[in-house]
């Protein structure tokens, strides 16, 4: 059987499947956002209320938030502005505060895996950034979290070169072990434990890395050199101190562990209090 | 101008190892006398700035997002090739070489696939020294999988997020060099234009996306990993901030496109659900090794169960069809990509479509439920349940998935030599960003690796080449071309900054989606592709009209970052179609109606479509000029695909 | 040296410092509990003030009461130190709050903390400052009859203001003198606003104890499969409930059973 030029291929018949499009998505839920604007970091913000209206269950929270967008661009209004990038839960980057959750109230998603279907007709959401000293706003909704990368650039690797490294198999890892070290890497840095965090501490990401390594036969060379630089780093940062509420656990898109914490813990207690090699400063040489 | 490939004579074996000992080194004290800008940090990037700066050089690398982690390599489910054999089950690099020439439909370079198969056994080594945690058995040693119907397990994986730890592995030796002070790091920043001085590249210009600032930078040689295009049919599976500006922008200042018609579309999205939707889900292939693509066997039932006047379980087994398996009964739901996407799509056209648009088929796990028991599917398959449960609010467990192919990875890219340069000298392309590796089609778990094989173990060898050539003379950012390219970048943002018109710039996009989709998606005619072209030129001319572009350069903003973008997307999409009519053959992703075989298969045309597009860019409003490059195959025999 | 410096000003440091003072906190109410349930002996308050006695008289106890007087100050500055900083670390609060994501004692440890330490300021100015530093506590004496074991309970004014305790035989007759905390107890007891204060001080206990005794735990690192489930257990049945159900009854059996 051949695949077939299709008559379909008209212009009308192309408007007519548009259409169809449009209809599906028209939704009858009307809902009151309660959004944070803030031009920039210099001047102050406000809550501003906006109508969403004609909302499908279906739509994703960031999808209607682009319905919102668009209404406001025929108007000739500043967009809302938010982080987003893949809008499949994995890069990170979508970060608001909605009703008192980081990602909204359902558990282990990001924003960009909330459906309207959480919400319902003539709610009124609330919808904030991250709040954090160390995350300033940039523009409305959006902050800035290169906190994050500080506290990996400050010791979250294996200082390995590429190249001249054993086969693969050579390390032999217990499965469980893996296992564990891939729960802890699974972080997406998008900051959600901050943001939860009555303290603002950024203790369970920045304990995530330290334990995928601590676990690891690669990461042990540097296990206690790595644990002292990241959690200097974090400290300069101005993040607050974890108190085990667990909220950053509960939040958490990826269910990341508070035992991390503990495990960064204990080794940065055996690194400051009862190890004896010198806290090598990272030179910056020829690299 | 002729197109050299620079493919080293010899035996296929021993190209790459010879290559590498021809290629001139740049002495180890001088490597810091050379500054290397590298754009975008998703595998390719973040692995080619961090291997760059080890070796001395010093990094300036970008990114758009708010940190180099977040780059879409992140999103790769499925896993990574490597021929290491550690199954004992008749894989080698030959093998994986080979696999690759054919699975691209015989549309790639030989020498480059193979040095790709070759270097992929240092990835993994690579990879697991960085400690990223792959699957792993009982015993310690690293688990495999089979994948994309390969014959053999060759694939390394990390549950279902494979992509995300390679970056984070990529990303933690970038890390490392940032903090050595070899790499400078930009993020929210946006390359806007690549900056040519005496025919090579010195520079580009770049937006600060926080405050606009529009800065020039200067380096030795320029790396674009900057990733496809596939956002050109604004649905697709890539992230929201996906674009093709960069790769664009360097086109338009001399560097070929090559196949820019070539996308893959993966066959296991999850649908469409109206027109607010934004982007696309994709999950991972590994669910048709379990799960019965079928439909309903007439438009009447289908029509039925969208109306919800029958219930898909209710459904009996006679009414149903599945295709896959009756037309291929050998390989049944595990034919190929493209195959399996084109006829869901015939399936559709036909009006059998199902769910609430029609415009999907089923995917049912009824059968393996009964026959495993619900555990056991769980065990495999959880996480991609959960997020379909999650996306579509329907429990996969009690009603058949319903999914439909969309857009996935584009082969096509800019146009490079064995070197990874582009026809503008000291401009290089890495990753997805260029088109070299897999042909019309590529096969799954291959991005992965060869995003990493350009970036740690092929850019490191052939930069010094150029470098060394050109010598450690700083570059003259005094030069005119930095202060006009940058000029010139100002006058375009303006020019859209003026335009206050009455359609969104998000309506152009989604209008360009659907006759992209439309008339160059899985299926292309003649016909379809011509009127297409038209669609898009008018489109393109009312977007300079009629668009609306809010607010000022000096600030955050969003609006004015998605016109560029989609601008350039209008320009490329023409190209695409271009590229898709004059490739009057059906090869991998690519099927043109007029060329297949009386049972409806893809028919290549090796005499006369044997070859590379390269696509040279003239001036604005100008066909753009084909340049051909002769594919030469010494190793293998080019066959037809047949999956019946 | 610089080094512990720098560690105990870490984030982390800090948190140690609340860990160690804690758990070195709860091991003290370990002993006071132990002590205080002879309270309810119906001895005439024998036992207690002759234990009362020991505390307040036997020198090693003595060093450890200082080290957690201390230890009280410590986790206390501490506190106000961290949660200053805590506070600093988000400058801009949130309009929404949820409370759905963390225990509500972990949340409130704080507070929890302020009501300890007033209750700890008004308990200790009551019952050990007087019965240290001043002449407001009375003296008893008990007359033990060695062939019957019966003791009788009197009165006893000491001659001299220096005098702090004796213990004698007379004619078959052990006679211990003591300062009568037990009867300061009481009269304490027998307040009702007292009593409530004392009841609520240990319902905040309880709460403090309940986050507090397994994330001290959590600080030192000490999780493991195994054994965590016990520490919370421990945590909830004995620091949580046994601990402050016990001390809470002290009031209020005497406040019922008061003449």
């Amino acid at each position: 059987m051949r695949f077939e030029v299709l008559n379909r291929n008209t212009t009308q018949d192309f408007r007519l499947r548009t259409t169809d499009f449009i209809k599906m998505s028209n939704g009858n839920m009307n809902l009151t956002l309660k959004v944070w604007r803030q031009k920039n970091a210099q001047t102050a913000g406000k809550f501003v209320n906006y109508k969403a209206e004609g909302i499908s269950p279906d739509m994703s929270f960031l999808e209607m938030l682009d319905v919102v967008n668009e209404g406001l661009i025929h108007k000739g209004e500043d967009p809302i502005h938010f982080d987003h990038d893949c809008r499949e839960g994995i890069c990170g980057m979508c970060s608001l505060y909605i009703n008192g959750h980081p990602h909204g109230p359902k558990r282990a998603i990001t924003t960009c895996q909330l459906h309207m279907r959480t919400f319902h007709d003539g709610e009124t959401v609330t919808i904030e950034p991250w709040r954090a000293g160390p995350f300033p706003v940039i523009k409305d909704l959006a902050v800035d979290r290169s906190a994050f990368d500080r506290i990996q650039q400050a010791g979250g690797y294996v200082s390995v070169n590429t190249g001249g490294v054993p086969d693969a198999n050579e390390i032999a890892i217990p499965k469980v072990i893996a296992d564990e070290a891939f729960n802890s890497a699974t972080c997406i840095g998008c900051g959600a434990c901050v943001a939860a965090c009555k303290n603002a501490s950024a203790m369970l990401f920045v304990s995530a890395k330290i334990k995928q390594f601590s676990l690891l036969p690669q990461g042990q060379p540097e296990r206690y050199r790595r644990v002292q630089s990241m959690v200097a780093q974090m400290d300069a940062e101005g993040f607050g101190s974890c108190t085990n509420t667990g909220a950053c656990e509960a939040e958490c898109p990826k269910e990341i562990k508070l035992t991390n914490i503990a495990g960064m813990n204990l080794d940065y207690f055996s690194a400051k209090l009862f190890r004896q090699e010198e806290l090598h400063e990272q030179g910056h040489g020829e690299g | 101008m002729s197109l050299d490939a620079k493919i080293p004579a010899g035996p296929l074996a021993e190209k790459w190892s010879k290559h590498k000992f021809n290629l001139k080194l740049v002495n180890p004290a001088n490597k810091r006398k050379y500054d290397v800008i590298v754009v975008g940090t998703g595998l390719a990037g973040a692995s080619a700035a961090a291997s760059l700066a080890e070796l001395g050089y010093n990094v300036k690398a970008f990114c758009f997002q708010d940190s180099p982690r977040r780059a879409h390599s992140i999103a790769a489910q499925g896993g990574i090739n490597a021929a290491k054999n550690y199954r004992n089950d008749g894989d080698s690099v030959y093998r994986l070489f080979y696999d690759t020439i054919k699975g691209g439909d015989y549309r790639a370079r030989e020498g480059n696939v193979y040095r790709l198969a070759e270097v992929s056994v240092n990835i993994i080594d690579q990879c697991v020294a960085q400690g990223v945690p792959f699957a792993r058995e009982y015993g310690g040693l690293l688990d495999n999988r089979s994948f994309g119907g390969a014959q053999v397990s060759r694939t390394f994986y990390a549950r279902g997020q494979t992509g995300q730890q390679l970056l984070l592995g990529a990303y933690s030796a970038l890390n490392r060099q940032i903090n050595a002070g070899k790499v400078k790091m930009y993020t929210r920043t946006e390359m806007l234009d690549v900056v040519i001085v005496d025919g090579k590249a010195q520079g580009i210009v770049t937006r600060n996306l926080k405050d606009g600032k529009i800065e020039t930078h200067s380096g030795h040689a320029v790396l674009l990993c900057t990733g496809g295009y596939g956002n050109v049919f604004y649905l697709s599976t890539n992230a929201m901030g996906c674009n093709v500006t960069a790769a664009w922008r360097a086109h338009k200042r001399g560097a070929f496109f090559g196949n820019p018609c070539y996308t893959q579309i993966h066959p296991t999205c999850i649908p469409v659900t109206g027109d607010h939707q934004s982007k696309l889900t994709l999950m991972s292939e590994s669910l048709r090794n379990d799960g019965r693509v079928w439909a309903p066997k007439t438009a009447e039932l289908s029509q039925k169960l969208r109306k919800g006047e029958l219930k898909v379980t209710d459904l009996k087994e006679e009414d149903r069809d599945y295709f896959l398996e009756r037309k291929y009964p050998s390989f049944g739901n595990l034919v190929p990509r493209d195959v399996a996407s084109r006829n869901a799509k015939e399936i559709v056209d036909e009006g059998r479509g199902v769910g609430g648009s029609g415009v999907a088929v089923y995917l049912d796990f009824a059968e393996s439920i009964s026959r495993l028991g619900e555990d056991a599917v769980r065990a495999k398959y959880g996480n991609l349940f959960d997020m379909y449960y999650q996306i579509t609010d329907e429990n996969p467990y009690e009603v058949p998935m319903r999914i439909y192919p969309a857009v996935h990875y584009t082969m096509g890219g800019l146009w490079v030599d064995y070197n990874l340069m582009t026809t503008v000298q000291g401009l290089y392309a890495l990753g997805e960003a260029n088109f070299s590796d897999h042909g019309a089609n590529r096969l799954g778990a291959s991005a992965l690796m060869q995003g990493l094989a350009d970036g740690y173990f092929v850019i490191p060898y052939t930069i010094g080449d150029y470098l060394a050539t050109i010598g450690p003379k700083p570059v003259d950012t005094k030069h005119p071309a930095f202060e006009q390219t940058k000029k010139e970048v100002e006058e375009r943002i303006n020019k859209l900054l003026s335009l206050k018109g009455n359609k969104t710039v998000d309506e152009y996009h989604r209008e360009l989606g659907l006759i992209m989709w439309e008339y160059c998606g899985m299926a292309r005619s003649e016909e379809g592709l011509k009127k297409a072209k038209g669609l898009i030129h008018n489109l393109r001319a009312d977007f300079w009209k009629n668009a609306i572009v809010i607010g000022e350069n000096e600030e955050f903003n969003s609006s004015l970052e998605k016109a560029g973008r989609v601008a350039d997307f209008l320009e490329l999409g023409e190209l695409m179609i271009d590229d898709a009519l004059m490739r009057h053959e059906s090869c991998g992703g690519h099927f043109r109606l007029e060329s297949q075989t009386e049972e409806g298969e893809a028919k290549r045309d090796d005499e006369n479509f044997a070859f590379v597009a390269a696509w040279e860019y003239k001036a604005d409003n100008q066909p753009e000029v084909l340049h051909k490059e002769e594919l030469v195959f010494e190793n293998v025999h080019l066959t037809q695909r047949s999956y019946k | 040296m610089s080094e512990f410096k720098e560690t105990f000003n870490s984030s982390l440091g800090k948190k140690l410092i609340m860990a160690l003072t804690g758990l070195f906190l709860c091991t003290f109410l370990i002993v006071h509990v132990g002590g205080n349930l002879l309270l309810f002996k119906h001895d005439d308050g024998f036992a207690f003030n002759v234990y009362a006695n020991f505390l307040t008289h036997f020198p090693p106890i003595e060093v450890i009461a200082y080290l957690l007087y201390l230890s009280i100050l410590v986790h206390t500055l501490y506190a106000i130190v961290l949660t200053v900083k805590n506070r600093k670390a988000r400058p801009v609060g949130y309009a929404v709050t949820s409370s759905d994501n963390a225990k509500w004692q972990s949340r409130n440890m704080g507070l929890l903390g302020s009501i300890l330490f007033l209750f700890i300021v008004i308990h200790m100015s009551d019952f050990w400052y007087n019965y240290k530093y001043t002449d407001n506590v009375p003296y008893k004496e008990y007359r033990t009859d060695l062939s019957s074991g019966i003791t009788q309970s009197v009165e006893f004014v000491p001659t001299s203001p220096k005098f702090e305790n004796s213990v004698t035989t007379e004619n078959n007759f052990e006679i211990v003198r003591v300062k009568d905390l037990h009867e300061r107890v009481k009269g304490s007891f027998s307040n009702v606003w007292y009593v409530i204060f004392y009841v609520l001080a240990m319902l905040a206990i309880s709460f403090h104890l309940r986050h507090g005794f397994q994330s001290a735990f959590r600080t030192l690192g000490w999780v493991h499969k195994k054994y965590t489930p016990v520490v919370q257990f421990v945590g909830t049945w004995l620091f949580a409930v046994i601990i402050p159900l016990s001390f809470a009854l002290m009031p209020i059996v005497y406040f019922f059973t008061r003449n």
